[in-house]
């Protein structure tokens, strides 16, 4: 792949950091739960680096070692996502909710979670 | 190929900035996560291309395994349940990081001493933030009930680290035998589990929040190694960002970062003196709901009891019914409701409550003189005026709700014990505070049938 080296990379993460920071630093409280779960699905971006770790493997100890860290990285960017889009998929403003709350449906809904 | 590989990974990243950039208002936040979904499909998909890659059996069955476990997990967990949830996940993702790491020191071929320096520092990262997240799921979901405290506990834990750089000296010197890589990995591993097993149950939204952020790095890291642009920007954006709702957790508790990693608070139980000899009162449910009925202007404060006993549905309920008699109501919620900033409103989101009738601790408290009755359900620290006014309390300094000022003030407890962090709570004792005792869920089914015959 094209050689990341040296300064480049620096150049990267210093405006990566830049951006995460200014990324997060508008966000209202409300939305800090379901937003960590956001940024932890984001790293599951991972998965795609244990995907060539494992591609590239040789021995059995890599393959068995790359194959755990697929496993892993599968599970952080599906996990993830279910998660945070569960939670993001209950916010509603007043008139949405207002009128799923009529239907008869948001009684059933209690402790369907359990 | 080459080509078209990057530009995918450009793409991918573009869109998880964009999604988190979404993230930021509810209106859009949904769409937000779903085009960073977008990006991590388009991103695995296109990796399948990278050029001398094997072993595609071996990778198709983790992925559908790996992914198939946590769906089917992520979508059975409860509500309340979620910060462990998102621990595990997060610890996935450090154990992923660390994989990588290892399979690369164990290659045969030399690699840079750049390379060699950011895998073992990505390993050691990812690796605490692999054991650490599961000690804090243990905790959290109650496997682990008890902390692990005892004298010498931050310099053996200090030494663990520097035995683990130690290590990781020798592999970067050269001397990368498997020996050491193994050793590097355990003492990684040890260390996260002993820094987490001393934090109590209070502190760990922030623990999490932390190792978030340490995963973040650690796979901005091994994106260096593997000259993976894509990994080392999204990595690096959740570093930072992680760091920031890190910092942003630990002051709406009051606690420093460092205070919360090696005092071990939250673990002990102080009791303070505030409102000592004096006697909680409590109120039947039938006057409670007289008190409700006719007010003009309620606020509810709901806590992590409340959400314990499943009883929001039932406090929407409630509130629809005072809503119908022309009483204004308004949700507050206090930064830490719940078990970390924003747990609380996803709750209330799941039974259905808008949410522009929630308001945050700044805008809600000079609402407080003119409420006529403030609800306290299954809330304690967040509520208590000890932060205010007692500074031998442990919570000095902590923002909190002023219930307290409001003309009446409603408690629905379980029991007469303390909060989390162990403190007595003085609002319980105050003139104007009737208590209401008994399950969440059933205190307030009753409340709304007492105010619908009214």
């Amino acid at each position: 792949m094209s050689e990341i080296t040296g300064f480049t990379a620096l150049y990267i993460f210093l405006l990566a950091a830049f951006t995460g920071y200014a990324v997060i630093s508008r966000v209202p409280v409300i939305l800090h739960t379901p937003l960590m779960s956001g940024s932890n699905f984001v790293h599951g971006i991972v998965l795609v680096g244990a995907m060539v770790a494992l591609g590239v493997a040789e021995t059995t100890l890599e393959q068995i070692i790359g194959f755990v860290g697929v496993l892993l990285g599968a599970m952080n960017a599906v996990g993830g996502y279910a998660v945070t889009e569960r939670m993001l998929e209950m916010f509603k403003p007043a008139k949405e909710a207002g009128e799923a709350a009529g239907a008869p449906s948001s009684e059933g809904r209690e402790g369907g979670n359990e | 190929m080459n080509n078209a590989i990057q530009a995918v990974y450009l793409v991918a990243a573009l869109l998880f900035i964009f999604g988190l950039k979404q993230m930021s208002s509810p209106k859009t936040a949904r769409g937000g996560i779903m085009w960073a979904g977008v990006g991590m499909v388009l991103a695995t998909l296109i990796t399948f291309l990278y050029p001398g890659m094997t072993n595609f059996l071996l990778i198709v069955i983790a992925v559908v395994v790996g992914g198939g476990v946590s769906y089917v997990l992520a979508r059975r967990v409860a509500m309340t349940d979620m910060p462990q949830m998102i621990a595990l996940f997060n610890g996935m993702g450090g154990g992923a990081a660390a994989a990588i790491a290892a399979v690369e020191l164990l290659r045969e071929e030399p690699l840079p001493v750049d390379v060699v320096v950011l895998a073992v520092l990505g390993a050691v990262i990812g690796m605490v933030a692999f054991s650490g997240s599961l000690i804090a799921f243990a905790k959290l979901q109650g496997i682990i009930n008890r902390s692990f405290v005892f004298p010498g506990q931050n310099v053996l834990n200090l030494l663990m680290l520097a035995a683990a750089l130690v290590f990781g000296g020798f592999i970067i010197a050269g001397h990368g035998s498997g020996l050491f890589v193994a050793l590097l990995f355990a003492t990684a591993f040890l260390f996260g589990i002993m820094m987490t097993l001393p934090i109590g149950g209070a502190d760990m939204p922030v623990v999490i929040s932390l190792y978030n952020a340490l995963t973040g790095l650690a796979v901005a890291f091994e994106g260096y190694v593997l000259g993976n642009a894509a990994m080392i920007v999204a990595g690096t954006v959740v570093g930072a960002a992680g760091t920031l709702l890190t910092q942003l957790m630990a002051k709406a508790m009051n606690r420093s970062l460092g205070n919360v990693l090696f005092s071990g608070f939250g673990a002990k139980v102080e009791a303070g003196a505030a409102g000592e000899g004096k006697e909680m009162r409590a109120i039947e449910v039938d006057d409670a709901a007289i008190q409700l009925a006719y007010a003009s202007k309620v606020v509810i404060v709901p806590g992590y009891g409340m959400a314990v006993a499943q009883a929001q549905h039932k406090v929407w309920s409630l509130t629809q019914l005072l809503e119908q008699r022309g009483v204004e109501v308004k949700f507050a919620i206090h930064p830490v409701a719940g078990r970390m900033p924003g747990h609380m409103n996803v709750l209330l989101a799941e039974a259905g409550v808008p949410y522009d009738l929630i308001y945050d601790l700044e805008d809600i408290n000079e609402d407080f003189p003119t409420t006529d009755v403030s609800v306290v359900i299954g809330a304690n620290d967040v509520v208590n005026p000890a932060a205010r006014t007692d500074t031998a309390s442990p919570i000095y300094g902590m923002p909190i709700l002023d219930c307290d000022c409001s003309k009446n003030v409603l408690v629905i407890k379980r029991g007469r014990g303390t909060g989390f962090a162990g403190v007595e709570n003085a609002l319980f004792t105050a003139d104007n505070t009737r208590m209401l005792f008994g399950d969440a869920q059933d205190v307030v089914n009753k409340l709304a049938a007492e105010v619908k015959k009214l």
